[in-house]
């Protein structure tokens, strides 16, 4: 009995101690793979497929596997998989996450000479400075996306107002969503002149636009302390829910959220980005425009938010070349051209944004007009800092409380989320 | 191996092959369910965003929660969901299921009706829900509201009345389920029992108090153990129906399974998240001992 399981056992060792060497030798055409992971979204995927078939193209020797992973747990594999080695050798990231994996060491500087750091300084919009860390960059975006403002041509018509001409200031947005609301004869609202959601992109559009536009300021220069607790920014916030409670022109949660109101035809103006655009397109029978977010004493402010493309500490000698390579390959300006037609996000260099056909572009080119003066938050934590906002207003509209103390409340609460930056 | 096995008695070699067989499951579930339950205890205790290296923190998690306002109450609502929920539905299931057991013509359509909706989707509930609680003209309830002249209500934009509008979906889902296990509960009631009590001269009132409800008290217990659970875990349901998933508006629906959701995978703070984990374990165990000892008693 003892004899056959040790023969047993012996097959089984001889198995896979072949199979191992097989594993370990080296193959002979010398190529490298490397791995790239994103998440899943359509465009996104056959996008990236078709660059890394042009750069597969241009380079025989390097292999690209590309991984995609659901959205809604992209974050969590990939923050489980990087610290086991097991991951990809360059991967998309938040730009809000970057701080973590910088700290727990997971991401690599972007070799120099290759990325060089005056360059990019030079070539990018000024906020993808925020992925440098002591001089070094660790990351950077292909695409870039802002704010703007949809407006629904026909529901202007409808109200006598000229459907070729959005607001251009904040004065004219109130103007405009007053004589685009309208109300049942028991003054149910039917159609919103502004559809407003705090959670879409309301919170972002307070905290970059708002605040700026009425002479604030969110945070502190070196992004340290909240300094929205300000007359600046209870006049934005009061300005905000003044839409709500005394011009009437919106109310929250109506048709559950902002899109479905806008999508629907049943609001005539909202706020949101340009990842919107797909989605709206496919809508039949719905004629928008869209606009550079409504400035106000000719002060703009946008708020920009991006992924980026990091090269993870995996990727050591030829892998990590080709990394550099691939990084290199999917930020030229032909990858963020391919990329804005496919994607529908707008370049992260400015030589591209700025080009004419980009510019004048009538959808594009309002968000890229408002990436000139965009600020993307230095975020310690996205989902706790968008919750603190969401609960400023929820506390104006449902305790009524005054919005100078509300806004005290949030600083306070922010600030407890800023102090646990490492 | 088989020269091995052919000297042992047959018994012995069903128990051997029987070990063979469980040791799949036993291996899967300790892997992937025991260790993972068990690690919990240690991860409470550390600092840990998923990306770095895990600290220990001793007992600073709990402190944390302790001395969180938000915590509390979302454990409050969470307790809210169960006293709330739990009369109320199992005494909705016992009078529908008691009336269905008199019917006679079309119980089945009936017991089928009752159940569907246990067969649907939260998520798909919950968003048809979110629409039924609109204001007018669009939402169903207040609609009907204007209809009498009466006030339009908040529903679930107020802070007092959001917990309840969610609660009653979960009630109307819960439903089914509760109705066709007290529905099996009394058709096992011997009839002979009810016979002898009418021969007694017992009215309807005294052969319910007496005869129904005492033999339908495994029913009862059975439900109520699996009642509180699923109230206590209560979270597709409030995540699709609120606003960004949030439990708002200002935390007056985020039960405690949501805020273990979100600082786990919003926020990648597993420490709280496993704290709150904890906690829950020993609410669920707690009741459910409290409950096993009710029943020993019988």
């Amino acid at each position: 009995m003892r004899r056959s399981y040790r023969r047993l056992l012996g097959a089984l060792l001889g198995v896979s101690l072949g199979a191992a060497m097989v594993a370990a030798m080296p193959s002979p055409a010398q190529a490298v793979e490397i791995e790239y992971w994103q998440y899943t979204f359509k465009q996104r995927v056959d996008t990236m497929d078709e660059l890394i078939k042009q750069f597969q193209a241009a380079n025989p020797d390097i292999t690209v596997k590309h991984v995609n992973v659901p959205y809604d747990n992209y974050r969590t594999r990939i923050a489980a998989a990087i610290p086991a080695g097991e991951g990809p050798d360059v991967t998309q990231l938040f730009y809000g996450w970057l701080g973590d994996y910088i700290h727990a060491g997971l991401l690599q500087p972007l070799p120099t000479p290759a990325f060089d750091t005056a360059a990019i300084d030079r070539d990018f919009f000024p906020f993808v400075q925020g992925m440098k860390v002591d001089g070094k960059y660790y990351a950077l975006p292909t695409a870039v996306r802002s704010l703007a403002l949809f407006w629904n041509r026909k529901l202007f018509k409808d109200a006598g107002l000229d459907p070729d001409k959005p607001p251009a200031t904040l004065d004219e947005l109130v103007d405009f969503a007053r004589k685009t609301t309208k109300r049942d004869s028991a003054g149910n609202l039917i159609t919103a002149g502004i559809a407003l959601d705090t959670g879409g992109q309301d919170i972002p559009w307070i905290r970059e636009g708002l605040i700026r536009e009425f002479g604030g300021t969110p945070y502190s220069a070196d992004g340290k302390k909240v300094a929205f607790a300000s007359p600046a920014g209870t006049a934005a916030v009061q300005w905000y829910v003044d839409l709500i409670t005394k011009e009437k022109v919106s109310e929250l949660g109506f048709l559950t959220d902002g899109v479905t109101a806008f999508r629907s035809g049943k609001a005539a103006m909202t706020i949101d980005g340009s990842f919107r655009l797909g989605a709206l397109d496919g809508q039949r029978g719905l004629d928008y425009g869209v606009a550079e977010l409504p400035s106000r004493n000719g002060i703009h402010s946008n708020y920009a938010s991006y992924w980026v493309n990091g090269i993870t500490s995996k990727a050591k000698g030829e892998k990590l070349a080709a990394a550099a390579k691939f990084l290199a390959f999917v930020t030229t300006p032909a990858a963020m051209q391919l990329w804005m037609e496919k994607v529908g996000e707008l370049p992260a260099r400015v030589a591209v944004a700025k080009t004419d056909a980009v510019a004048n572009h009538p959808k594009y080119g309002p968000f890229v007009r408002g990436l000139s003066t965009a600020v993307a938050t230095d975020f310690v934590d996205e989902s706790a800092q968008r919750k603190v906002m969401m609960d400023m207003i929820d506390r104006v509209l449902l305790k009524q409380t005054p919005v100078a103390e509300s806004l005290a409340i949030a600083s306070t609460e922010e600030q407890k989320v800023l102090d646990t930056r490492k | 191996m088989s020269t091995w096995l052919s000297r042992q008695t047959l018994a012995r070699k069903q128990a051997v092959w029987a070990w063979i067989f469980l040791a799949v499951p036993i291996v899967y579930f300790t892997a992937v369910r025991f260790w993972p339950a068990v690690d919990a205890f240690s991860l409470s205790l550390s600092r840990w965003n998923l990306v770095g290296p895990r600290h220990f923190v001793g007992l600073e998690n709990y402190r944390h929660l302790a001395a969180d306002p938000v915590f509390w109450q979302v454990l409050g609502n969470t307790f809210e969901y169960l006293a709330l929920g739990l009369p109320i539905s199992l005494f909705l299931a016992f009078v529908i299921a008691y009336q269905l057991d008199r019917v006679r013509t079309g119980q089945g359509v009936l017991r089928a009706l009752y159940f569907l909706p246990h067969l649907t989707t939260a998520t798909a509930m919950a968003w048809v829900w979110r629409w039924f609680y609109q204001p007018a003209p669009v939402g169903l309830f207040n609609g009907w509201l204007s209809l009498f002249g009466i006030a339009q209500q908040p529903f679930l934009r107020s802070t007092a009345q959001a917990l309840p509008a969610v609660l009653v979906p979960a009630i109307w889902a819960a439903l089914g389920f509760q109705v066709v296990i007290f529905l099996a509960g009394l058709k096992a009631i011997p009839r002979s029992y009810y016979e002898a009590a009418e021969i007694d001269g017992a009215g309807s009132w005294q052969i319910l108090r007496e005869i129904t409800l005492p033999l339908l008290l495994p029913s009862f217990v059975f439900l109520f153990i699996t009642t509180s659970i699923g109230l206590l875990r209560i979270f597709d349901l409030v995540y699709n129906i609120t606003a960004g998933g949030e439990g708002g508006p200002l935390n007056a629906t985020k039960p405690l399974v949501l805020s273990i959701y979100q600082s786990a995978f919003a926020r990648m703070d597993m420490g709280t998240a496993s704290a709150q984990t904890v906690i829950l374990f020993v609410i669920l165990l707690a009741i459910s001992l409290l409950q096993m000892r009710l029943l020993r008693q019988r």
